[in-house]
């Protein structure tokens, strides 16, 4: 289910004054597939994943999606990418200004041609997706945390993107809540073939939807490759990481 | 407290974001409908308080023209006293800094709320452009309408003025109008039209700005609306007496 090379990082450097938070990253994100990266608080996973839609711009180093480098281009020049990269975002950043109906109809009316018939059809397919179907007059202050996400999930899906990146999707829902998520994005994955990448401290969820999945720490991937190379990691930290083991005294 | 270095720095973003926000405002799509809705909660919901600021400066204006230089037989001039400092000088000023506190901090409110919940993040993360979408309506409505609110303050608060002498000063309605009408010229109407123009520009780039920037949760939300409170009103009041200048020099 997985093939070549989508995403193409090379040497990529992020600062935030003295802080090095990406510290030369490269890898690449294969059509298809599912990436997780895991790592603590503060790692830099959320600063990574917004690199790869040009939300932010690295200090150093490429991001070839496609053979173009996302590096390079222009706030205008990265919306034709944009709409093929969605993103969903840790709190769901729903517009709360709109109900739930305008929220996913918002990239739709904004990028394509469609009339208002053909967008109620396209709102509750993806909102039948996410398994929320008949919300569409709700607003999103009415929801709970959790409908929140997958209504941001069905807007992420609109434009029918090629790559969805989810920021923290579980942070902050309980477990069985977290699961839900967990198992909609898998779906979401297996029924739409989209490339994802998914950064989160979610171990139950990296190991759900994670094809493949990376440890960032201090800036750099401490392990990179599938769950049974993970589960026989001998890095210490990352093993650590997985077991759920206290910090050492003496870590850095 | 005030840090020059950081001045200097958010004058120049500042600037960057007019210049974008006047390329985006003559790029289409035109999003008419946002601008509407942007200039009645601007313009028509601040009709009140602009009122009740002009309504009530014109009566006092009279007042004290009347009382306090009684000798001088002033008070037969009240009708070009009260519409001359209104129309140039406090319908402008007043109306910018009533209007202004309420629609830029409510700019700000909002802006800052949709960028510590990453809402502008969402617009970007879908191709959407944040200064096209959220900037250029609340911009292009408050350009129009504070200059529009304030002419309907100065002609309330010349009408307030008129009340004043008529029941207070015993002046006729016709000798008081007619005194108003010939005093006033159209250099003194636009030159607080003009004024209104770039406190305008002053109380929607600031409250923009300072809503975009925002960063730190409810607590930086809030810092942020203050700011622009009082840097809409210090910029209002200190830009006032160069524009004063400037307009007498164009007259």
């Amino acid at each position: 289910m997985t093939g070549s090379p989508l995403f193409r990082i090379r040497g990529l450097v992020k600062s935030y004054g003295d802080l090095r938070v990406l510290d030369g990253l490269d890898f690449d994100v294969l059509q298809g597939e599912c990436l997780t990266v895991l790592g603590r608080s503060g790692s830099g996973k959320s600063v990574l994943l917004r690199q790869l839609n040009g939300l932010e711009v690295p200090d150093a180093g490429t991001i070839e999606f496609e053979g173009t480098d996302l590096a390079s281009l222009s706030e205008y020049d990265l919306f034709p990418f944009r709409r093929r990269i969605a993103m969903l975002f840790q709190g769901g950043a729903l517009f709360d200004s709109m109900d739930v109906y305008e929220n996913i109809a918002f990239p739709l009316r904004e990028h394509t041609e469609l009339g208002e018939d053909e967008i109620r059809a396209k709102v509750a397919e993806k909102l039948e997706m996410v398994r929320l179907s008949g919300i569409e007059e709700k607003a999103p202050s009415d929801l709970s945390g959790g409908m929140r996400k997958r209504v941001a999930l069905a807007r992420s899906l609109a434009l029918d993107p090629q790559v969805v990146l989810f920021d923290e999707p579980t942070t902050g829902l309980d477990p069985m809540t977290g699961a839900t998520i967990a198992k909609l994005i898998r779906s979401v994955d297996e029924r739409l073939g989209v490339t994802s990448v998914v950064v989160t401290h979610d171990l139950p969820l990296a190991r759900t939807v994670g094809d493949r999945v990376a440890f960032l720490d201090a800036g750099r991937f401490r392990f990179l490759g599938d769950w049974a190379e993970a589960d026989r990691s001998d890095d210490e930290l990352f093993a650590g990481f997985l077991a759920g083991r206290e910090e050492a005294e003496d870590a850095a | 407290m005030i840090d020059p270095l950081r001045a200097v720095r958010q004058t120049g973003e500042v600037a960057l974001l007019t210049a974008r926000a006047f390329a985006a405002l003559v790029r289409p799509p035109f999003e008419l409908g946002r601008w509407v809705r942007e200039a009645e909660q601007i313009g028509v919901r601040s009709l009140g308080v602009a009122s009740i600021t002009t309504i009530f400066t014109g009566m006092v204006l009279a007042l004290q023209t009347a009382y306090s230089l009684p000798s001088l037989g002033v008070k037969y001039y009240i009708g070009t006293v009260v519409s001359k400092s209104l129309v140039r000088e406090l319908g402008p000023v007043l109306v910018a800094l009533i209007v202004g506190g309420r629609i830029g901090s409510g700019m700000t409110a909002e802006l800052g709320t949709m960028k510590v919940t990453e809402q502008i993040d969402a617009l970007r993360s879908m191709a959407a452009d944040p200064v096209k979408k959220l900037v250029v309506p609340k911009l292009a409505a408050t350009l129009v309408m504070l200059p529009a609110l304030t002419v309907i303050g100065d002609f309330l608060g010349i009408l307030g003025g008129l009340v004043i002498a008529v029941l207070q000063l015993d002046l006729s309605p016709g000798f008081y109008i007619n005194d108003t009408l010939s005093s006033l010229t159209l250099a003194d109407i636009g030159s607080g039209v003009g004024k209104a123009f770039f406190f305008a520009y002053f109380i929607a780039i600031i409250g923009c700005y300072n809503g975009l920037n925002a960063s730190g949760g409810a607590d930086g939300v809030g810092r942020a609306t203050t700011n622009t409170v009082v840097q809409a009103s210090i910029l209002i009041l200190v830009s006032d007496f160069f524009l004063t200048k400037l307009f007498y020099i164009l007259s």
